[in-house]
This record gives structure tokens, C-alpha cells and sequence, in this order.
């Protein structure tokens, strides 16, 4: 299992996702694969474990209880696939949104 | 392309009229309520919207085009111009009664109607219109864009064209389709209200532990894409009790009487998915960020 470290954070003040949210998705996770275990980088769509239903579920949890805005670019399953590919999702959707030029 | 009607702007109707929208029919749908509406407006926006995600090999269609082609109205003498009803209103017999005398007096008589019912006998809806030859069963499964496989049904009247005229509608929307006879619950419903209900009692009897495990049961050991309980979360509780009401009433056998606890959680207010509270727990949607309303200008 990976650990998400909060100070891979690239701003003061723009949250990375934490080890509390962390457990949030996995906690969504398993309730909707009805309790069974699912490893962080075990593929919920290839396993058989999920359907479209859960991807409409699962976008609307994150805009709700994570509080990130999904828009329709994001819409991508490789975006969803394991709980690390969401929390990396949510990652990237907090960072802020600069060039460097 | 053909102008569609299709009444009833619930779960089903809005999945219906999605479905035609996107195969490029001009589809006109019918509810009571302004309030119905405007729900079923944002559910098939954010269901157009979440698109690839959920079917990643369909097209991806913009969600304002495919939006345009629907009209929202309350107004059931929009349907005049229509060539093809289909009917998606509460199972229940009295309502349809009423509706299908106007839809009759209505829709030009050589407009088919297609009845989107989860139960009730197409001949006995027939019955009460001018043109039972061109009444069929069109029993559309949830999510209606999303399912591959129509269960159409032929009434005692049905004519060979319609049941033709029907299932060129449904394969030029990209739907395969089966054809049954007549009779209460078709093929699927009499089945599967039947497991759903007993599924119920088994976990109202405490057979099962948990809901979980009644739906694991099914999903582990058999390889079902869905428990039964999640099925009549799917299917909504109050349409699981309306059906089996159907079937009791029609084939005044026992073994369809619903389970108290089905009763109880009807009359509690938890039908499943649609209410965010069934058998398991879902988001509405309600109060979420989802950009439907900008997507639908945008896009």
C-alpha cells in the first residue's frame, strides 16, 4: 500500500488527500462492493467488483464528500480504476491550476 | 428520424427518452408535473454527461444536441404529431386506464403504443384503446440506455406489422429484442419479482444475516451482475410491490404475495436507488457540483 503523504502538498494551503480520506474511499469502496476487502490497487472495473451504476455513485461521492469538482474531461475509467487511482485523482484535481512560464 | 412520445418522465421515461434522443428521433416527453419535469430534465443532462465513464465505446455525444431534441411538456396534446408512443407511467391499472383513453383520442390512429409495463397484461390495456392491433409491450430494463435487450410482448391483437415497426424503433436505436407472448409479468418479471420478493423474506425471516450477504449470495456463487436486493433497489421498492400486486391480483396465486417487509419500506418511504435509501444507500446527486446546467449551454 502506498502511503499518501500530505507533503507532497506543491502549495501551503491546497490540501492533498490524507490518510482520513484515504480510509473514506476505501470505506465508500467497500460498501459498495457489499464489505469485501479490496486492496488499494486492485482494479475495481477489470474485477468485476463494479458497473456503470458505481461510477455514477462513485463521481458524485467524491464531489459531495471530498468536495472536488469532476468535469466531464475527467470522465476517463483509468481516472476511477483502484482507490490509489482515485486518491491520485484528487490530488491532481486540488493542485492549483498555473504555468510556470 | 421519427418523432417520439414518451409518457411518463420517472426513471424509466427519462431513461426511455434518452435513449431516442440519442439514436437522433425529435422525442416528446409527457408528465403531469412542471416539478417531474424539470427533475427528469437534469437526470438525463447529468446521465448524457457521465457518459464516458458509464458506456465508454458510445458515442460522445454533445449533451446540449442531444438535449434540444427533447421536448419537456405537461401538455399531453404535444403527442398529436408523434409517430411512435411509448408509456412508462406508475404500475398501476387505474392510471393507465385513464391515460390510454386519451392517448387514444389523442395520437393519430395508426400510432403504435408501446407500453413500458413492468407487469400488467398488454391485451387488458389493448382493451381500453381503438387500435389493440397496434398495442405491444415495449418492457425497456434500467438503465434504458444502457441495456442492451428490449423484452417486447405480443397482446392477443398484436399485428405482425407492429411487432415489424416495433423492433426496427428498437434496433435502429441500437436495442436487441426479444418477442413473448402475453402475460402478467411477460417472461422477466414473473421471475424475477418472484426472487426479488423471496429474497426479501429471506432476509425478513433472518435467513440471511445482512443484506449484503443476500446479494453477495447471488453475485459470488452464481456470477449475477447484481443482487437481488440491489435489482430492487435498481427497480425501485414502490415498482417492486405495484408489480407483485399485478401478478397476485392476475394470477391469484400466493406465491406471489409481497413480503411485509417490502410493504413497510414502501410505505416508509425508501424505494431504493432513485429515493437514496433502499435495501443499500445511494447519492441523489442532490446539492452536488455535478455542471449540468453549464454543460448543457456549453457543450
Amino acid at each position: 500500500m502506498k502511503p499518501v503523504r500530505e507533503s507532497e502538498c506543491p502549495l501551503e494551503g491546497i490540501a492533498a488527500v490524507t490518510e482520513s480520506e484515504k480510509g473514506q474511499i476505501r470505506e465508500f469502496i467497500a460498501e459498495q462492493v457489499g464489505g469485501i476487502r479490496i486492496d488499494d490497487d486492485e482494479d475495481l472495473f477489470d474485477g468485476g467488483h463494479v458497473n456503470s451504476l458505481f461510477a455514477v455513485q462513485l463521481v458524485m461521492w467524491i464531489e459531495r464528500a471530498l468536495d472536488v469538482p469532476v468535469e466531464r474531461g475527467d470522465l476517463d475509467v483509468d481516472n476511477f480504476r483502484t482507490v490509489d487511482d482515485i486518491a491520485a485523482f484528487v490530488d491532481r484535481k486540488r493542485e492549483p491550476a498555473w504555468t510556470s512560464d | 428520424m421519427d418523432r417520439i412520445g414518451v409518457v411518463g418522465a420517472g426513471t424509466m421515461g427519462t431513461g426511455v427518452a434518452q435513449l431516442f434522443a440519442e439514436a437522433g428521433h425529435e422525442v416528446v416527453l409527457v408528465d403531469v408535473g412542471d416539478d417531474v419535469l424539470e427533475r427528469a430534465r437534469d437526470a438525463i443532462a447529468r446521465s448524457l454527461w457521465m457518459t464516458p465513464l458509464t458506456r465508454p465505446s458510445a458515442p460522445d455525444l454533445p449533451v446540449a444536441e442531444v438535449m434540444q431534441r427533447i421536448s419537456f411538456t405537461a401538455d399531453a396534446g404535444q403527442l398529436r404529431h408523434v409517430r411512435y408512443v411509448i408509456e412508462n407511467v406508475t404500475e398501476d391499472w387505474e392510471t393507465k386506464r385513464g391515460l390510454y383513453g386519451e392517448l387514444d383520442r389523442i395520437c393519430p390512429p395508426d400510432v403504435p403504443f408501446g407500453v413500458n409495463t413492468s407487469a400488467i397484461p398488454i391485451t387488458r390495456i389493448a382493451s381500453v384503446t381503438g387500435r389493440a392491433p397496434r398495442v405491444v409491450g415495449t418492457h425497456f430494463m434500467n438503465p434504458a440506455p444502457v441495456k442492451p435487450t428490449v423484452e417486447v410482448i405480443r397482446g392477443y391483437h398484436t399485428s405482425d406489422q407492429t411487432i415489424e415497426r416495433t423492433g426496427a424503433l428498437l434496433e435502429g436505436a441500437g436495442k436487441k429484442y426479444i418477442v413473448v407472448a402475453d402475460s402478467p409479468g411477460f417472461v422477466t418479471n414473473r421471475v424475477l419479482m418472484l426472487m426479488v420478493n423471496e429474497a426479501i423474506f429471506l432476509l425478513h425471516e433472518r435467513v440471511a444475516a445482512s443484506v449484503t450477504d443476500v446479494d453477495r449470495l447471488f453475485k459470488e456463487c452464481f456470477g449475477h451482475a447484481m443482487g437481488p436486493l440491489e435489482t430492487a433497489d435498481l427497480i425501485g421498492l414502490d415498482t417492486v410491490l405495484l408489480s407483485l400486486e399485478v401478478l397476485y391480483d392476475h394470477l391469484n396465486d400466493p406465491k406471489y404475495r409481497p413480503c411485509p417487509l417490502l410493504r413497510t419500506m414502501v410505505y416508509a418511504g425508501l424505494h431504493g436507488r432513485k429515493t437514496g435509501q433502499g435495501f443499500h444507500t445511494y447519492e441523489t446527486g442532490s446539492g452536488i457540483r455535478m455542471p449540468v446546467g453549464r454543460d448543457r449551454r456549453r457543450d
